[in-house]
């Protein structure tokens, strides 16, 4: 995902320079607890039938699968709870964002552009005196459909591609692979000028599917790489000794122990694919004006970061919510999924 | 392993001619150039007429690509719109977005890989939570603020840097735009490796390593880590590309003249000769990263034969 | 919420810190001083097109052709002026018939004598089809220009016509047609001379142009950097008062407003939008905002019936006083923008022929007014209006989108009117020139030279080469041609004010705000003048 234009960058965004240096002495203390937290794992997973190596191995396992296990694990963590409802709460204000928002997105009075917060209006105003606080939750709707929507479409095509490439290896891999290399190579403004510049639409959906289109290769390489990984596993081997099918092997073996890559780079692109929605905008190929989305309105800020960076602020930290949510949600799935861990 | 190489060499042939002749046509698709040229007015039909014939352009679309490519092999890129031979452009484009590209890689190798063990090993510490924090506020706010941001504070304010980078862009000045066009690979790479060291750091061998009364630090480095690294390999070995094309942002915002700025114009301005070129490039980098990631994939895995 | 917080603390911090940093330029040294050796730094863009004269129609590749050419006339930085430079004399008769006269003792900076010789060759070159000029069309008024640059096919002529040397000092130019104000036209850089090594060795002096203004060029490097100095043997009046310019290539202007800041750089011509309300505190009274020969407009796609049939001109003239200019140019151009009120710009003097207030109340803000007209005229063709403009160069979206709400607000109707925007530059131009816009568009003018005439004809006179809307009338087109064959300047500036009263009555483009050019500079550098066309007075800079 190359960065393109102006602050409605590709990938959207930047960051403070995490404290290098420091961390990198401290590598060494991470090993102290090692010993510590490996004890702790050890005792939360005691009833693990045959050792966590074995889990899910043979024949004979327990009539609950590997996913309703999972499920059943999710119920329980707090974490995927916190973040299921954050989400529930993401989907409600995008299908009916005057729960919460009483005024109109598109009406601006631009003899209050920029102003601080004021009663009535607690985020302020924007560069076209739009209320920043009812754009905000009017946002939702597109940025969420985007985000998540451009994720699911390139996870799933990404790793059902990249994962057979993996799994099956030989002409298959090649191919799919040199596919992927292709795809690589078509700069997102050019894609973007040429793909969309056709499309007279205003709806979310060429978009997304643009972004499906050129997201999908990253994802595959990751699962591609994982899954050569992961069929190298005793398990694995093991399983195909005993004489189990391909179409078993990957669901039941490889999926679990492959997926964990995939949704951690899912996650994060999901935030990167709400900022992509605003530089297509911004190229004039994106979604049609008076379309209100985060991307949009962050990317309008941007320049103004020195005079006004409360415009910037509350779509952004929008934006940081979602993208938390999803990540807390993918981490409990993985760990959910993880027979180690049982 | 040598034949598998070699396959993989020979396999780069028919994706750089699928993806010349894809980008050539996408960029014709996107229509007349010579309307750009003439400013806010009407191109004279015979001026225009001119141009074309001047930038080939009055041909059919598969005679031009013919003969681009045919140039292309005896080492003629074609010019710019401004009369400059493409060749030139790369010249000076490619050496500067190369150091810009190493500087980034090394950010993200030695401080994501870093903070991504830290957190790793230590999940749901303060320490881990903080990386998330700091993480949230690298892929939501745009890459845009930030460097302008750090280009303020290090170059006016306190006087560190230089706010833009010199012509020849030497490594020191390349810093800070390096920091900038990692942060959002970053977020990527640590949360990569906190996952897989996570995962990883139940398995048997690091039992065993640990059983045996291996130093820990020796079983973090040789076993954990090494055994942890495949998807973080994988997703560096797909960035590059990503950061050599793409990084017209950073490159921008610290006036470095390079890959990114040049590739941007050129579609801008449609110019196939300067797009095409450009990605040709790219496109044999990518090449080069992947096969090279998947040659490192038997190194960190021995279990990972290519035959 | 924590991660915002946390980052707005962080801005927070910043905002502060650059509230401390009231002044941030310096001298970091350079050579030299008060003694007019002092060499200063500049922002420039790479030019979009090689550096020849007749080739260049962007404002960065003007800038240094502005510095190494002098053509017959020069336009003075506050007036507009056409001021004899190489002309000792320019007479005509009949309007048509044009005897030039150049001054002795002019030389190009390789040594070689300015001549008629010099001038003919040039403007010859400049004309030819062969030669690909982007400009070629302004020699189009010149006899012969048909056969020189035909239409179609190759050009069966490699000279003008129209144009004679007569002795090294004096040749002769006979117009196609009748255009009194032809001399004044003369400044422009498409008109310079040049020296026989452009044509003998042309690609060579590309890569180092050599001609005969104030200052050489001393090293180029495309894309990076350009190095001028000043030419001690220059033999006009205005020589450099600085050492030399290094211009240097910047590919977003805030990148060099910070450099100014930082003291890395003197000056910035064109300050970015985002720092207009910083300007104040960052540089103090180190920055100029002063008019130049620019408007914006909107244009209207006449070929499209909805827009040219009777009574939409109630329309367009209700969509003009639906927008609150004043507020627009206060509040996104911070005053580097001034309302419009008529077709022209105040550049132009009242003897130029600018009138303000000849808009008259179309051009007010009449919400009320807007809307009863608007109705009146038959509402909005297709219930809606969408304002095309191109995204990728000059950040239109902001203002388009500012003009799109204050209709919204003023018609009562939050979907009156929406930006278009168009990828790039050139497919935006391309769906105009194919007339495929359905729409409204953005049009903007940048003065070729300050006459009224250069303000009109070539926008709305029908089939004139930037009447993108393809307006078409014929009083208009007639007090145009006579006001060019009036030999009286101030009767023909009143025959152009009475074509403009034509296109004000049918409203066919709605004038938006008058441009500025604006700049900043550092405390090394003083005396810094933005000419008309906003670009640096460079000679006149005093460093240290």
């Amino acid at each position: 995902m190359p960065e393109t234009e102006r602050p409605e960058a590709l990938r959207g965004s930047g960051g403070r320079p995490p404290e290098d240096g420091r961390i990198a002495a401290t590598g060494a203390g991470g090993a102290m607890d090692l010993a510590a937290s490996e004890a702790t794992t050890l005792e939360r997973a005691p009833g693990a039938p045959g050792g966590p190596g074995l889990t899910g191995g043979g024949p004979s396992g327990k009539p609950r699968s590997l996913w309703s296990d999972a499920w059943h694990d999710l119920r329980r963590n707090p974490v995927f709870v916190i973040s299921g409802l954050v989400i529930a709460f993401l989907v409600l204000i995008a299908l009916w964002p005057s729960l919460i928002a009483s005024g109109n997105p598109l009406s601006c009075d631009l003899a209050k552009a920029q102003e601080g917060s004021q009663p009535g209006h607690p985020f302020g105003f924007d560069g076209q005196g739009c209320d920043v606080y009812t754009r905000t939750v009017y946002g939702a709707r597109t940025s969420v459909t985007v985000g998540v929507c451009a994720t699911l479409g390139v996870a799933l095509l990404g790793s059902v591609l990249g994962g057979l490439a993996g799994f099956f290896g030989g002409a298959w891999d090649a191919i799919l692979s040199r596919v992927t290399d292709i795809f690589f190579a078509i700069p997102v403004v050019l894609g973007g000028l040429v793909l969309l510049s056709v499309v007279t639409s205003s709806t979310v959906w060429p978009v997304v599917g643009f972004m499906v289109l050129l997201g999908w290769p990253q994802i595959s390489r990751i699962a591609r790489g994982a899954v050569i990984t992961a069929k190298q596993h005793d398990y694995v081997q093991a399983a195909r000794a005993l004489g189990a099918s391909s179409t078993r092997i990957l669901l039941r073996h490889i999926t679990p122990n492959a997926i964990a890559p995939v949704i951690v780079v899912a996650t994060i692109a999901l935030g990167t694919f709400i900022a992509l929605e605003a530089t297509l905008s911004y190229l004039g190929v994106g979604l049609k004006p008076p379309t209100v989305s985060w991307g949009i309105d962050i990317s309008a800020a941007s320049p103004y970061i020195r005079n006004a960076p409360h415009m910037l602020l509350w779509p952004a930290g929008a934006l940081a919510i979602t993208v938390l949510a999803f990540i807390m949600l993918g981490d409990a799935v993985r760990d959910a999924l993880d027979p180690k861990l049982r | 392993m040598g034949r598998y190489v070699i396959r993989r060499l020979l396999q780069m042939i028919p994706v750089f001619l699928g993806a010349t002749l894809l980008i050539f046509l996408m960029v014709n698709v996107m229509g007349d150039p010579v309307a750009g040229l003439c400013g806010e007015r009407q191109c004279d039909p015979a001026t225009a007429a001119q141009l074309k014939k001047e930038f080939g352009l009055d041909k059919p679309v598969w005679q031009q690509y013919l003969t681009y490519m045919g140039n292309v092999f005896t080492g003629d890129f074609g010019t710019a719109f401004n009369g400059q031979p493409v060749t030139e452009l790369m010249g000076s484009a490619f050496p500067v977005t190369i150091r810009l590209t190493i500087v980034a890689i090394v950010f993200e190798i030695v401080i994501g890989i870093t903070l991504g063990v830290l957190t790793g090993l230590r999940r749901g510490r303060p320490v881990d939570t903080t990386v998330l924090l700091v993480t949230l506020v690298v892929i939501s706010i745009p890459t845009f603020v930030t460097g302008l941001l750090l280009q303020l504070l290090l170059g006016v304010e306190w006087g560190l840097i230089k706010p833009s980078v010199s012509p020849d862009a030497p490594f020191d000045e390349l810093l800070v735009p390096g920091l900038v066009l990692a942060s959002v690979s970053l977020a990527y790479v640590t949360r990569l490796t906190r996952t897989s060291i996570a995962e990883n750091r139940r398995a048997d061998y690091v039992r065993t390593a640990i059983a045996k009364g291996l130093p820990r630090q020796r079983v973090i480095t040789r076993h954990l880590l090494r055994n942890s690294l495949i998807p973080v390999v994988t997703f560096i070995g797909t960035d590059i590309g990503a950061l050599m094309g793409g990084a017209i942002v950073t490159e921008r915002i610290f006036n470095i003249h390079g890959v990114g700025y040049q590739l941007y114009q050129g579609i801008l301005r449609q110019n196939t000769q300067t797009v095409v070129g450009f990605v040709t490039v790219l496109v044999l980098v990518f090449l080069v990263a992947n096969l090279l990631v998947d040659l490192l994939y038997a190194v960190l895995d021995p279990r990972i034969r290519y035959a | 919420m924590r991660g915002a917080t946390h980052a707005r603390w962080i801005v927070s911090a910043v905002a502060v810190a650059l509230a401390a940093t009231a002044c941030g330029g310096g001298g970091d040294g350079g050579t030299g001083g008060s003694d007019g050796s002092g060499i200063l730094s500049s922002s420039w863009g790479d030019p979009q097109n090689p550096l020849e004269p007749a080739n260049t129609n962007e404002v960065q590749g003007g800038k240094v052709l502005d510095m190494i050419f002098r053509g017959l006339k020069r336009y003075d930085a506050k007036t507009g002026e056409a001021e004899n430079m190489l002309a000792e004399k320019i007479e005509t008769s009949d309007s048509q018939n044009f005897t030039i006269t150049v001054k002795d003792g002019w030389t190009f900076s390789s040594g070689e004598k300015v001549t008629a010789k010099s001038f003919v060759d040039a403007w010859n070159y400049g004309a030819g089809l062969k030669n690909n000029q982007r400009n070629a069309y302004f020699f189009g008024y010149i006899d012969g220009f048909d056969q020189v640059h035909p239409t179609s096919g190759d050009q069966t002529a490699e000279t003008l016509s129209g144009l004679k040397v007569v002795d090294d000092h004096t040749f002769t130019v006979r117009l196609n047609q009748r255009f009194s104000t032809f001399p004044d036209t003369l400044g422009y850089v498409a008109f310079a001379p040049l020296p026989r090594a452009f044509f003998d060795d042309h690609d060579a002096w590309l890569k180092k142009p050599v001609g005969n203004g104030p200052y050489t060029v001393d090293s180029y490097t495309r894309g990076s950097q350009m190095s001028l100095r000043r030419w001690d043997g220059y033999p006009g009046d205005d020589k450099a008062q600085n050492g030399g310019v290094d211009l240097k290539v910047y590919t977003d202007n805030n990148t060099a407003y910070t450099d100014l800041m930082a003291g890395n750089l003197d000056l910035v011509d064109d300050v970015p939008a985002s720092q207009l309300r910083n300007v104040q505190a960052d540089l103090g009274d180190r920055y100029i905002n002063t008019p130049a020969g620019i408007i914006q407009t909107i244009a209207f796609p006449f070929y499209e019936e909805a827009w040219s049939k009777p009574g939409t001109e109630k329309v367009r003239k209700g969509l003009s006083m639906a927008i609150d200019r004043n507020q627009i140019t206060d509040t996104i151009f911070q005053k580097t923008r001034t309302p419009a009120t008529d077709w022209t710009s105040p550049v132009l003097g009242e003897e130029g022929g600018f009138k303000e207030g000849l808009c008259g109340e179309a051009c007010e803000y009449r919400p009320d007014e807007a809307k009863r007209l608007v109705q009146e005229g038959g509402g909005l063709p297709g219930g809606q209006v969408r304002i095309s403009y191109n995204a990728d160069t000059g950040s239109h979206k902001e203002w388009v989108d500012a003009v799109c709400n204050s209709i919204n607000n003023a018609l009562g109707n939050d979907r009156a009117c929406a930006g278009n925007p168009v990828g790039t530059f050139a497919d935006f131009r391309n769906q105009i020139t194919q007339s495929k816009l359905t729409g409204p568009f953005r049009a903007g003018w940048q003065m070729d030279y300050p006459l009224i005439q250069n303000f009109l004809q070539p926008l709305y006179y029908t089939g004139a080469s930037s009447n993108d809307g393809k307006w078409s009338n014929k009083e208009f087109d007639d007090l145009v041609d006579r006001a060019n064959a009036e030999t009286e300047a101030p009767k023909a500036v009143g025959i152009f004010q009475q074509a403009e009263e034509v296109v004000r009555d049918n409203m066919a483009a709605i004038p938006l705000w008058y441009q500025n050019g604006s700049a900043g500079y550092s405390e090394r550098i003083s005396n810094v003048v933005l000419n008309q066309f906003s670009v640096p007075v460079y000679e006149e800079i005093k460093v240290g």
